[in-house]
């Protein structure tokens, strides 16, 4: 054994922890939350994703995967798939090609640039309750400041009655609310960026559009990627607020998500079988999402 | 096949610092010329301006008799190697090396001639399918170097492109550099901290500091006349001995109270002679040269075809170059002297009398 250790340390510098139990010991605080806060949790919607209540609550069955089949079958849940891949998509790719633009446009700033920086990264410490309420406010059809413009512009707007203009204002706060933590990344993956081989890429003839294109985009990818994997997260679990403050899943479920779907049958309806069924079929959707993203997506991306 | 002319050259930074104070200079066609100094002293910045990656604050450029100063880096004709490579490190060395030329439109099977070509020259040829990271530090310099080959530009510009490699391999590609620089018969700007480099490769030799240029020339005309004591003791290695005078009737006193009697010209208050022109003889002989100054042995560095007796004499740290072995040990007492034709002299200003 100590043989073996030695060796070891002599081949690379790697740092071996001699000790057996202070390893574990360390990382037991955060295991046992992880464990408590997401193993338990995870375990009961499992469990109770096989359960059916009476009407009152009082003695539950277990049913095998019947809240499965009747989750699946049931149009309003694929509404709800299609609800939420609109929305993850649309908010994913809005928050994060907005935040590359303006980080790349920060970037270019000299003067004051801690000042836009600073301004930039302040909507992501905005509740996202409060953000919904702020966009619900501006874009209320009889009371907001911004859908009086819009109607002026000769926009019919209306997100209390119109599903699409639900959604796109839904997906806007979302965005809104993300994009400060895109920009954060986007800026500093920017500067990680060696600004010779951007000159390097002047001198060789490329424009600054075919600059970013074919060096600056490419090298940006690994931040690109570790976004798009937070981002797709976000916009599936982390919207809840927003749009429980904005529409309430409304109007007629043409914003209603997999996560609110999950609320609102399991803490409205009381439905906690389907709920918990449902639960299980959206961890299994973002477990499913994730390894795809890292098994193709990643492929193109390269570390340095 | 192109000239670079630079006319009285400024570049001052918003800030108000000056780093580049009036600089002129003309390179002919096809020749290297080697700016070399200090850091800080504005070589690099003066590149940068050459390249079109810095503004000029005063001044013009003119790169084959055309103003450059407000045309962009792209349509400078130029090609640049930077200290750190700055290869593309998503892209493999092919693409490296083709992206100028596909930028400008060439057609395929011309840029892969060409690449391939460039490649032949470099012994790149088995590398053309890695990507930067899969290559060593001397591999990379050669893609670097290629990707400016590749374009056939007018002006080859280097930023310190040897200064990342270990000693062994910089001096290989220091010969390479200038090989190559002849056969293509490219128009060369390159900077360097580094005097060997510079005395090696120039055919036009700029040593700067602050933001000017000391002295412009020939390099060994520089090594044999510097212009000032900063040229003398920048140029050589190791540098120049420079010794503080202070006149008397006849003959000179040095610093400590020294007297030696030599013909120094009118207004010289610095003696100066290389290592490599002093002769050191024990402390009770006369050395033939004249000159004969007291010293004392300090430290003894022997390199193997020479060694360097470092001593101390008048009041100075005095080098002195003695071939093969030294036989003197540190505590010897000598007496160092110098030919009157290798004596340089300057005034209380640094700048050379005579």
């Amino acid at each position: 054994m100590a043989l073996s250790f030695r060796r070891r340390k002599s081949l690379s510098p790697r740092v071996v922890f001699p000790n057996r139990i202070l390893p574990y010991l360390l990382v037991a605080p955060q295991l046992a939350i992880t464990a408590v806060f997401f193993y338990w949790p995870a375990s009961q919607a499992l469990y109770q994703s096989a359960l059916r209540e009476d009407p009152f609550g009082l003695s539950s069955k277990f049913v095998w995967f019947d809240n499965f089949v009747r989750v699946l079958s049931d149009p309003n849940y694929v509404n709800s798939v299609q609800v939420t891949a609109v929305f993850s998509l649309a908010t994913a790719l809005v928050a994060m090609a907005v935040a590359l633009l303006l980080a790349v446009m920060a970037d270019k700033v000299i003067r004051g640039r801690g000042i836009y920086r600073t301004l930039m990264i302040w909507p992501y410490a905005v509740a996202p309750a409060i953000a919904g309420m702020l966009w619900l406010f501006l874009f209320n059809p009889s009371i907001g400041t911004l859908a009086y413009g819009l109607r002026w512009l000769g926009i019919a707007w209306n997100p209390l009655l119109d599903g699409g203009d639900a959604m796109v204002l839904v997906v806007a706060a979302a965005a809104w609310k993300q994009i400060s933590y895109n920009f954060l990344f986007f800026v500093a993956g920017l500067q990680a960026i060696p600004k010779t081989l951007i000159e390097a890429a002047a001198i060789d003839g490329a424009g600054e559009t075919k600059r970013f294109w074919t060096i600056i985009f490419p090298l940006l990818a690994p931040t690109t990627f570790f976004l798009l994997v937070i981002n797709t997260t976000y916009a599936f679990f982390d919207t809840f607020g927003i749009i429980h403050a904005v529409t309430g899943g409304g109007p007629g479920k043409a914003t209603e998500t997999l996560v609110y779907k999950v609320y609102n049958d399991g803490f409205v309806n009381l439905i906690l079988g389907d709920s918990a069924a449902q639960s299980v079929i959206l961890m299994a959707i973002v477990i499913a999402l994730t390894a795809f993203q890292f098994r193709f997506v990643e492929r193109k991306v390269h570390y340095g | 096949m192109a000239t670079v002319d630079l006319r009285d050259v400024r570049k001052v930074y918003p800030g108000g610092v000056e780093a580049v104070k009036g600089v002129s200079i003309a390179i002919p066609d096809k020749a290297l010329c080697v700016l070399v100094g200090p850091s800080g002293c504005g070589k690099s910045t003066l590149l940068r301006m050459i390249a079109g990656l810095e503004t000029i604050s005063a001044g013009s450029v003119s790169i084959d008799g055309r103003v450059v100063n407000a045309i962009g880096p792209a349509e400078r004709d130029i090609a640049m190697v930077f200290q750190n490579y700055a290869l593309y490190p998503h892209m493999k060395v092919y693409d490296n090396m083709a992206y100028g030329l596909r930028n400008r439109g060439k057609a395929k099977d011309e840029i892969d001639r060409r690449v391939r070509e460039t490649a032949e020259i470099l012994e790149l040829g088995h590398l053309l399918e890695r990507r930067p990271r899969e290559l060593s530090g001397g591999q990379r310099q050669r893609v670097a170097m290629g990707r400016a080959i590749v374009r056939n530009p007018k002006v080859f510009l280097f930023d310190e492109p040897l200064s990342n490699l270990d000693a062994k391999l910089r001096g290989q590609m220091r010969v390479e550099i200038k090989n190559l620089q002849r056969s293509l018969g490219v128009t060369s700007v390159y900077v360097t901290h580094d005097q060997l480099e510079a005395m090696t490769l120039a055919d036009v030799l700029v040593v700067m500091n602050a933001g000017q240029v000391e002295q412009l020339g020939n390099p060994l005309d520089i090594y044999e006349k510097p212009a000032s004591t900063f040229v003398a003791s920048f140029i050589g290695a190791p540098p120049m001995n420079l010794l503080k005078l202070t006149r008397g009737s006849n003959e000179f006193a040095f610093a400590n109270g020294a007297h030696v009697a030599v013909a120094a010209p009118a207004g010289a208050a610095i003696l100066g002679f290389r290592p490599e022109d002093a002769e050191a003889v024990p402390g009770d002989q006369a050395p033939q040269a004249g000159l004969a100054l007291p010293a004392v042995v300090e430290a003894v560095e022997p390199v193997g075809s020479e060694s360097f007796l470092y001593c101390s004499a008048a009041g100075s740290r005095i080098i002195v170059r003695v071939p093969g072995r030294a036989t003197a040990t540190p505590g010897d007492k000598l007496r160092i002297g110098a030919k009157s034709e290798k004596l340089h002299w300057f005034d209380e200003a640094g700048k050379r009398v005579g």
